[in-house]
């Protein structure tokens, strides 16, 4: 299937470009609304004292152009992925959003995982006792969850599991002062700290997984191949996972698709509470300090990962249900 | 659809939507008579500091770490989280509606245009627009709704569009049109209130979403600071959490309460519309 699969994904990339070009666009527009300039800023911490300085200042960050030159010269460096330099750290933006990438990438997939674990067992097994008490409860704790704000989640577990038990790191990614040696003591260190904040962004997931496998199965357990399959007299279990199960799984692969740019919000306020460092931390110290520029990296960065988990999820439904072949 | 008096039966004898229309109603009762309730100004210091719940009559919930009463500021707080949910809810439903209806109704380049820049919207995560919007204009209160409202409007869009897609093809349409109807009466009279009720239902949502969305940003220090917010005050708790952790804890109550009521209500609301999907 290289051929309509080379092509869909050819045609899938070039969207993504103009999709980019787009939020580029948008990001300029954003922070070109801002009242003064880096340079502004900067005078009015007392960093640039004189008109000649404030002049060369301008020059040298390229803010001497129109404005129309400016976007024109932010879009080609974003092509060769150069995001401009952060002031404060002296380092180019592309350097600091990547380098915090993989930490916010690792809570997301956790959180994904723990949700996806949860919520569709939660969902299998009340559709297996639809209508009883404990499909009451399923549905009871899914809309509980639901309701519930992932920081205040996070900070009532820190309070009961690292503040009360103790059982768990408060904060960060990994034993400050030396984690284990080892390359599985350290994986196993930084299991420890992903616990608590992959559950508090995960549970919400899993409330919204565990109600729409519900639904899912029980639609699924009633259509004319499952009654044959139940006539033909395949075991209960083997019904559920064997026959069932693969088609029911099919809206919640939507759904993680279709929420990842929730999930990444939703680890920016995650990441603030646990001092993770991934792009949410970074993102709320540049938005503190009025870094624009490094605002304007992470939100590109944002996007890019966002249009790459929807091709990932596009390319996986593709291989879970074969009537959506690309072509 | 059947007899007026239907929808509302139908609606309250489910317990769940019944149970959550009681709780919201007191927390909007709550909202409006918050100055009767609390009638000082619920960011002032007004006891020593930490003092614990049920403890002072006069302080029913104690007070935080700068000595201010947590009740005034639950109360008050309950005034702009649903203050800042309608509106909200209002500005992104009546975007999403304009936009939804003319990319719908015109189709075409229109259509292309609009539906491409929904996309680029939701590509970008909502919280980091958000973000960026207040790192650029500052956290005024009004600046958050507006920009909580701004980026919440593409659900309603796509939703808005479908109906206007299919219903503008409908008899009743063509009929209009050949009576030489001008568009938008069409578009406002005819078609909207027949695309409504979807849209009515997740407004339910949108609210709890920016309510969601206002706690978050105030918990982070980056919503108005001179209005009493639940989530700022989950912030501020945050820094006790050892010594006294209900400061964070009570108002991390409300906010649970307040979305989950609002949430029942929108699914009680969601099937006594669409009656034949209760039962699965």
């Amino acid at each position: 299937m290289t051929g309509p699969g080379a092509r869909w994904l050819v045609r899938r990339l070039g969207q993504s470009a103009l999709t980019l070009v787009c939020v580029v666009l948008l990001s300029f527009v954003l922070v070109k609304a801002a009242p003064g300039d880096l340079v502004d800023l900067l005078a009015s911490e007392g960093q640039a004292a004189n008109e000649d300085e404030i002049a060369r200042l301008r020059a040298l960050f390229g803010l001497d152009v129109p404005a129309w030159r400016q976007l024109a010269n932010y879009l080609f460096s974003v092509l060769r992925f150069d995001l401009g330099i952060s002031f404060r750290h002296g380092r180019p933006v592309a350097e600091l959003v990547l380098e915090r990438l993989p930490a916010s990438l690792l809570l997301m997939a956790a959180a994904i995982v723990i949700a996806s674990a949860i919520g569709v067992a939660a969902g299998v097994f009340a559709a297996r006792r639809v209508r009883s008490v404990w499909d009451g409860l399923v549905s009871a704790l899914a809309v509980l969850f639901f309701a519930t704000p992932g920081f205040w989640l996070s900070l009532m577990l820190v309070l009961v599991f690292s503040v009360k038990l103790g059982w768990t790191p408060v904060a960060g990614m990994a034993t400050i002062g030396g984690p284990p040696r080892g390359a599985v003591g350290q994986a196993l260190d930084i299991l420890r700290h992903l616990l608590l904040p992959s559950v508090a962004l995960g549970l919400f997931y899993a409330a919204i997984y565990a109600r729409v496998m519900r639904a899912s199965m029980l639609q699924v357990l009633d259509l004319d191949y499952m009654r044959t399959a139940r006539a033909k007299g395949v075991p209960g279990h083997r019904l559920v996972w064997r026959h069932a199960f693969w088609n029911a799984v099919l809206p919640i692969v939507t759904l993680i698709g279709i929420q990842f740019g929730t999930v990444f919000a939703g680890a920016i306020v995650v990441e603030a509470i646990f001092s993770w460092p991934g792009l949410g931390t970074l993102l709320v110290e540049a938005v503190t300090a009025r870094n624009y520029q490094l605002v304007m990296g992470v939100m590109i960065l944002s996007a890019i990962v966002v249009m790459a988990a929807n091709l990932v999820v596009d390319a996986l439904y593709a291989v879970l249900d074969p009537r959506v072949r690309p072509g | 659809m059947n007899g007026g008096a239907a929808l509302p039966r139908r609606f309250l004898r489910n317990r769940a939507a019944a149970l959550g229309s009681l709780v919201l109603l007191a927390v909007v009762a709550v909202a409006l008579l918050a100055d009767v309730i609390a009638p000082r100004d619920p960011l002032r210091m007004v006891a020593r500091p930490e003092l614990w719940p049920f403890t002072d009559p006069r302080f029913p919930l104690g007070t935080d770490a700068l000595g201010r009463d947590i009740m005034a500021i639950i109360v008050h707080g309950a005034r702009t989280a649903i203050g800042i949910g309608v509106l909200a809810a209002a500005i992104s439903t009546t975007v999403g509606i304009a936009v939804g209806a003319a990319a719908g109704y015109f189709r075409g380049w229109i259509d292309d245009l609009l539906m491409r820049f929904t996309e680029v919207l939701q590509t970008i995560p909502n919280l980091v627009i958000v973000l960026a919007l207040v790192a650029v204009v500052g956290p005024d209160i009004v600046y958050v709704v507006l920009a909580i409202g701004l980026v919440s409007w593409t659900s309603v869009a796509r939703m808005v569009r479908g109906e206007f897609l299919a219903l503008r093809e409908r008899e009743f349409v063509l009929a209009c049109r050949a009576a030489g109807m001008g568009d938008l009466r069409i578009m406002l009279r005819e078609i909207l209130p027949n695309a409504l009720p979807p849209v009515i239902v997740y407004a339910s949502f949108l609210v709890s979403a920016a309510i969601l969305f206002e706690a978050a940003l105030a918990f982070l220090g980056l919503s108005d600071p001179s209005i009493a917010s639940w989530g700022r005050l989950i912030g501020e708790g945050r820094q006790t959490l050892r010594t006294s952790w209900f400061i964070a804890a009570i108002p991390g109550v409300a906010i649970v309460l307040t979305v989950l009521a609002l949430n029942l209500v929108g699914d009680g609301l969601n099937d006594a519309l669409n009656p034949r999907l209760r039962d699965q």
